[in-house]
């Protein structure tokens, strides 16, 4: 339906020129596709420190006691504010404020500030996973691993942190399909990953083609996972099902 | 009771928000001794459980084991535990870990023994209970009365000097019942000290030295359990024993 309308839509045999120009696409695609090796790196780069620090953040989260309150409260301070900073204006003011200042010692790429960027907004959402995570797992949990004579610490680490990030596995892959679409923001410091170069390659050949290139390009990467996280939260309800 | 006490209680009091559950409890349970607390539903005696693994700090009062005052600041709460297993109603099994993984974890992390060492000591537990088949199985493959009897023996293995059981059979099925009230029947006869709250009268009649009548927070009445179940002073307790008869349960 959406498609009639739009195949016989008063202009479409300019936009199909425009958007859907086969000889634009194959000139453009090998181009696109080499600049998108610098997404992946971002991407896998990124995700490693994501999972790391937000992880330390959901754990800091959830010591007991009095002693701890500061610590609870840095915490939640960080995932508030990184969480409430849109995405773009952090890539804005890392990428171009930190360089800027000319410290020494301090890395001046700004491929290396934009993957800060994406670490620090994505762990503040991705410790909130593991935090949801945590909080589903019974207290009887941690009150049979204290019992044991187990420290706090030895309980999270053996009992409760094990199950619960087994449980929030298909939250994070969907914080990951987020984090590999948002690589597209750092064209905005003139890093050259896919979009940039399909800005590039747009500007030359005065044709909006390599755009659709560089979705299909995602789309390849993100449908995939996409299905395979659905097929995860399937078998894991069956599971609970199965248990119950 | 002849022997030293294990373990006492004095005027101990615990509330929750508005909700006092225990009002001052005063009891001792000596070394090799069984004490079974019956009682309603709400009457406090899993919260007294709690309270004896230092699950929940006491509101008063204290609690001594072996005439140290565990309930005092700066105790290593993680040593108590060590001296004192206990065996909640839902089994609570770590379901990610086989049946050895749940028994071996405390000896390994908390008393540090190396995993040789602790799987032996699981071993021999497996085949004074009956679980060798089960060794390698994970919790959600069994039984509940496989649960339980494995939970039991998860405390075990930290050779604990006491054990609180508390209500361990409430979740199970009426056939698996008895499968694990013969394993605490077995720790009895090898002389380990235990408190044990329960519905089960005739089990209580049968394995207990004594038996206290827990009501809305206080032991109202204590005693033999032939005297308790035969003759309870009380009107409280003869008006709880009298619904237990008349529910066909003992």
């Amino acid at each position: 339906m959406l498609v009639l309308i739009v195949v016989n839509s008063p202009n479409w045999e300019e936009v199909k020129e425009q958007f859907f120009n086969w000889r634009v696409f194959k000139n453009s695609f090998p181009d696109i596709a080499e600049a998108f090796k610098t997404n992946v790196k971002l991407f896998l780069t990124a995700e490693v420190f994501i999972l790391v620090l937000a992880l330390f953040l959901a754990v800091l989260r959830s010591l007991p006691g009095p002693v701890f309150f500061p610590l609870r409260v840095l915490s939640t301070a960080y995932t508030d504010v990184f969480r409430g900073i849109p995405t773009i204006l952090l890539v804005y003011l890392l990428g171009f404020g930190v360089p800027g200042l000319q410290l020494s010692g301090v890395p001046n790429s700004q491929f290396f500030w934009a993957a800060v960027a994406l670490v620090l907004v994505y762990s503040a959402y991705v410790a909130e996973v593991y935090r949801a995570g945590i909080e589903s797992i019974h207290p009887s949990q941690a009150a049979a691993a204290r019992s044991l004579g187990l420290t706090h610490a030895q309980s999270m680490r053996y009992v409760v942190l094990p199950q619960a990030v087994r449980r929030v596995i298909p939250p994070l892959l969907n914080d990951f399909i987020g984090l590999q679409k948002d690589t597209a923001l750092v064209a905005l410091l003139g890093v050259v990953e896919a979009f940039r170069q399909s800005q590039i390659e747009s500007a030359g050949a005065f044709n909006h083609t390599p755009y659709l290139a560089t979705a299909l390009l995602f789309l390849l990467l993100t449908i995939p996972l996409t299905r395979f996280t659905d097929w995860l939260i399937a078998r894991n309800r069956r599971r609970e099902l199965a248990r119950a | 009771m002849s022997g030293k006490p294990a373990v006492e209680l004095e005027d101990v009091h615990k509330s929750f928000g508005r909700t006092d559950v225990l009002r001052g409890i005063d009891l001792a349970v000596a070394e090799h001794e069984v004490v079974c607390l019956i009682g309603a539903s709400g009457s406090g005696k899993s919260t007294l459980l709690r309270c004896v693994n230092l699950l929940e700090p006491l509101d008063r009062g204290r609690i001594l084991l072996d005439g140290e005052e565990i309930t005092a600041g700066g105790v290593d709460v993680n040593r108590v535990r060590r001296e004192i297993g206990i065996v909640f109603q839902s089994y609570n099994l770590f379901p990610h870990m086989s049946v050895l993984g749940n028994v071996t974890l405390g000896p390994r992390k908390a008393l540090g023994l190396s995993r040789a060492a602790a799987e032996a000591r699981a071993d021999e537990l497996f085949a004074r209970f009956g679980l060798e088949d089960k060794r390698d199985a994970y919790p959600d493959s069994l039984s509940g009365g496989q649960q339980q009897r494995v939970a039991i023996v998860r405390a075990l293995a930290l050779r604990p000097r006491l054990m609180l059981l508390d209500e361990i059979t409430s979740a199970l099925d009426p056939e698996l019942v008895a499968e694990v009230l013969n394993v605490v029947r077995e720790l009895a006869k090898g002389g380990m000290t235990m408190l044990i709250a329960t519905h089960e009268m005739a089990f209580a009649r049968d394995i207990a030295d004594r038996v206290c009548f827990l009501d809305e927070g206080v032991i109202l009445e204590e005693g033999p359990p032939a005297r308790i179940f035969s003759s309870p002073q009380e009107p409280r307790t003869q008006q709880f024993l009298a619904r237990i008869v008349e529910a066909g349960r003992l």
